[in-house]
């Protein structure tokens, strides 16, 4: 018998079949993973577990007894712990104001100091450092994503969810979580893991379970030496095609253009210091780096949400210093931002709405101030179409679409703008393999349709297969513009770590 | 098919809000040893039943009608607006000042005069609200309430000083009468319905189509959802929220200038009583929806019409209204907590009920 055993559960949405007959068994200690394309049925499966939603059938045993969840309580109380797709913090308050809501102690008295005490020693523990009196908006993602786990493992759970947790993390942070994953399984715990990175599961799973199209598809210990390949097929369900057609770039007259650009994040740190670069039509720019060196602000001067200190920008032979979002939208730029629930989508509003978002105000959506739903159902049928967004309706509000398919529809939203200038921040975040695929693709098909193209991601592979040239970030500097042929893992890594020639950088 | 359904549950909502409203009433009326079935049968008959009583309900309903479109539209921004009072009392100098002042128009240009005066006071009244928001970060729930202060005591003022009616045989504080030409017309013969209930449907519909159709509507809702969505679009959320203060100011202006023109015509003290924090209720009730503004605006008048009735034939205070309609709210607001499960209930699914195994 399985310490954990989930048998046939169905779960429905309206139409929708997220989960139909799915089975899984997972022993304790491991490391398990979910594996699934986008809209598989993960998240809506491991929701289950934690008692978010109740399934419409099927039973839960834990250690060969049926377990009840009636809500998130429940699976609390009995050892479950859940880190989700999208962070479930409160921006405004401290860590340890989010660490313990909802816990149940004394109902009378709360003792901060003392649970921040255990809450220090509990991540001291695991390695980790995170301030328990700091606000968490000020905290870096990898931060929040420490916490989450943290909050998740001050519940005292045994089993832990652990919902694309690496999605929005870098590499060196993605190395800090295997680290801190395996000293919770030898310290008994249980982790059930999803992702769409097949080498991290190479890396860090015992065994996987995969989900398609709600269904299991077989269950299988993950070997060293397994082949990436097969489990890509597995979930997928026929042969994929994982090549990107890329020829050589052809670039053409200048599109973007910055020189001398300094600005300063709004605790008053300068956090772009001094940064030139142009892309031209036709061509890819990756800008990589780790995160927090001032490619978040760099973008946010360039596409008018954030005022520059000094410096120049312009796009298209105009100047666009200062100018702001509408008129740099309106000079044939898409902006994809770096968080796509915050800034690219509106939840609570259906999928035709959020269309639009981007450009509500031009032809043929709008007429005279008017809006024609028609087109922008005409319009959002077509996205979906193309980019394969998984959806029962375009009048489904999108907070009920899987993390994936979101951002299928936002890059989809972009793309068919045929920008003269594409800002693509993670293009490919929380996509499953084959939707990565065909959103480079896409991005490429854009660059030889003559966009130019400014990318940023923390993906050293990403950005090393797709850019025809890379610039290197590290503390608001431009450390280098390399060319594609000329970018290497090492070159990059060590450039990102601020070394040049030989020598550190001053910072 | 989803759109139906969520529509379906918000009407759900409250009816189940008012059907639990009653319940607790009528529980507390036994108590105080009144018979609530007959204070119920009295309040119904008194408000629907008969020409009369109809069109007194719809008389009372208009003014809510724009005091929740008030509270809606602000509140689809993202901005709670408590300053339908305030801005309904500034609507109303404005309308009087025109419909005392200026003679000699003929009544096809005086009562629009009038009207578009009240509208344009209450909004620039609005206005302050969403400047000062834009301008110092002031919180807009402490800015509409100390205008409210500001706008009912300077109409408490001017009645009582400058624009007082001296001749009037009682030394009342209040102002001149409208003149005739600025007299909203009737428009049912013996009853007091007023044109002003054409201009409340009129409203309705454009605030639909303003939501749901123009680009300024979109650009509102988005910046009420979701704020840092709106600027990556590009959208100016000060500019578009101070747009939805204004808007919210004109149409508690309208209302304050429409109870002026067709019923009270002639300012005076206090005269709007709780018509601007009903708006509240109406638009709550009303789910922010047109179509709800509408109904719940209805029942609110004919609440408040019924509720005469009630006290005269069976003795029952006309406060109780008052709280039913607290109770009403209380349930609205406080709908997460039941009305998922119960809603859901109603609806068959296919659920094969696990059998619990106690360890
Ligand atoms: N609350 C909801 N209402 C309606 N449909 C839903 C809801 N939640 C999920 N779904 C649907 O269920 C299906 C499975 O979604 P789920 O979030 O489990 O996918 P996933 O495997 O986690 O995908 P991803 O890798 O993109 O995160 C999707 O088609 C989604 O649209
Ligand atoms: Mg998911």
């Amino acid at each position: 018998m399985a310490f954990l055993e989930m048998r046939h559960i169905r779960k429905t949405f309206g139409s929708t079949v997220a989960n139909d007959d799915v089975s899984l068994s997972v022993e304790r200690g491991e490391i398990h993973a979910l594996l699934g394309e986008n809209g598989a049925g993960k998240s809506t499966l491991m929701n289950i577990l934690y008692g978010m939603y109740p399934a419409d059938s099927g039973e839960i045993l834990l250690n060969g007894r049926q377990l009840h969840l009636a809500g998130t309580k429940d699976a609390i109380a009995n050892g479950i712990g859940m880190v989700h797709q999208h962070f479930m913090l409160i921006p405004e308050q401290t860590v340890i104001e989010n660490v313990i809501l909802g816990n149940r102690g004394n109902p009378f008295v709360l003792n901060l100091k003392e649970q921040a005490r255990r809450f220090t020693e509990l991540a001291a523990k695991y390695g980790m450092e995170v301030d328990p009196w700091c606000r968490v908006d000020q905290l870096s993602v990898g931060q929040q994503q420490r916490l989450e786990i943290l909050k998740a493992l001050y519940k005292n759970a045994e089993i832990l969810i652990l919902d694309e947790p690496t999605a929005v993390l870098t590499p060196q942070e993605v190395q800090g979580l295997f680290r801190m994953m395996r000293q919770l399984t030898d310290s008994g715990c249980t982790i059930l893991f999803i992702t769409h990175k097949l080498p991290e599961i190479m890396d860090v799973c015992t065994r996987c379970t995969i989900l398609r199209q709600g269904r299991t598809v077989c269950s299988m210990p993950i070997l060293p030496g397994a082949d990436q390949h097969e489990l890509a097929v597995r979930m997928v369900g026929q042969e994929v095609e994982l090549a990107l057609h890329k020829q050589a770039a052809h670039p053409g007259e200048e599109v973007l253009r910055v020189t001398g650009l300094h600005c300063a994040r709004s605790d008053g740190v300068e956090a772009v210091r001094g940064v030139d670069f142009s892309v031209r039509s036709g061509e890819i720019v990756g800008i990589c780096g780790v995160d927090g060196n001032g490619q978040s602000e760099l973008i946010r001067c360039i596409t008018g949400l954030l005022r520059p200190s000094a410096g120049e920008i312009s796009i298209c032979g105009t100047d666009c210093s200062g100018a702001g979002v509408k008129r740099i939208l309106r000079q044939g730029v898409s902006h994809i931002p770096e968080d796509r629930l915050k800034m690219a989508v509106v939840k609570e509003m259906d999928l035709c709405e959020n269309m639009i978002l981007m450009h509500y105000d031009q032809e043929p959506v709008c007429r005279h101030g008017f809006l024609s739903w028609r087109a922008a159902r005409l319009q959002g049928e077509k996205i979906c179409r193309t980019y394969q967004v998984r959806m029962s309706s375009l009048t489904q509000a999108v907070q009920e679409l899987s993390g994936g398919n979101q951002q299928k529809l936002v890059v989809g939203r972009e793309l068919a703008q045929d920008p003269k200038l594409l800002i693509a921040v993670h293009p490919s975040r929380g996509l499953d393999i084959g939707a990565t695929k065909y959103i480079q693709n896409s991005i490429i098909a854009a660059r030889d349709r003559g966009a130019a193209v400014l990318m940023v991601s923390t993906e050293l592979e990403e950005v090393m297969e797709l850019s025809d040239r890379i610039l290197v970030m590290f503390n608001g500097c431009i450390m280098a513009d390399i060319r594609q042929a000329d970018a290497t893992r090492e070159k990059l890594g060590a450039l990102m770590a601020g070394i040049k020639g030989g020598q550190t950088c001053g910072s | 098919m989803k759109r139906i359904c969520a529509k379906a549950s918000g009407f759900f909502t409250a009816a189940v809000s008012i059907l639990l409203a009653c319940v607790i009433t009528g529980i507390l009326m036994y108590g105080m040893g009144y018979n609530p079935l007959d204070a119920y049968y009295q309040l119904f008959f008194g408000a629907v039943v008969g020409l009369s009583a109809l069109s007194e309900s719809v008389v009372k309903m208009v003014p809510l009608v724009f005091t929740g479109l008030s509270f809606a539209i602000a509140k689809r921004s993202g901005l709670v607006n408590l300053g339908a009072t305030g801005q309904l009392y500034i609507g109303a100098l404005c309308t009087t000042v025109v419909g005392v002042y200026v003679t000699g128009l003929p009544a096809a240009l005086h009562i629009p005069l009038a009207l578009a005066a009240g509208c344009a006071g209450g909004a620039a009244y609005g206005a302050v609200v969403g400047f000062l928001k834009n301008r110092f970060q002031a919180n807009e729930l402490i800015t509409t309430i100390m205008l409210n202060e500001i706008a009912t005591e300077l109409v408490n003022c001017l009645v009582d000083g400058p624009m007082k009616d001296l001749d009037a045989l009682t030394k009342f504080p209040q102002s001149k009468a409208i003149l005739d030409s600025a007299v909203l017309p009737k428009i049912l013969t013996g009853t007091r319905l007023h044109a002003g209930f054409l201009l409340a449907l009129l409203a309705v519909a454009l605030y639909g189509v303003f939501m749901k159709r123009t680009k300024w509507g979109y650009e509102l809702r988005v910046v009420g959802m979701n704020p840092s969505a709106a600027r990556t679009a590009g959208m100016s959320v000060q500019r578009t929220q101070l747009l939805a203060m204004l808007l919210a100011g004109g149409f508690a202006g309208l209302a304050g200038s429409i109870e002026m023109l067709a019923i009270q015509k002639r300012l005076m003290q206090s005269f709007a009583g709780n018509l601007g924090f009903d708006g509240i209720a109406v638009a709550l009730l009303g789910g922010n929806q047109p179509l709800g503004i509408l109904l719940s605006a209805f029942l609110f008048g004919m609440m408040s019409n019924g509720s005469n009735k009630m006290q005269m034939l069976s003795n029952v205070p006309s406060a109780v209204i008052y709280l039913m309609q607290g109770l009403i709210i209380l349930f609205v607001v406080g709908r997460y907590l039941y009305s998922k499960k119960l809603w859901e209930g109603l609806i068959p699914q296919r659920k094969s009920r696990r059998e619990e195994v106690r360890p």
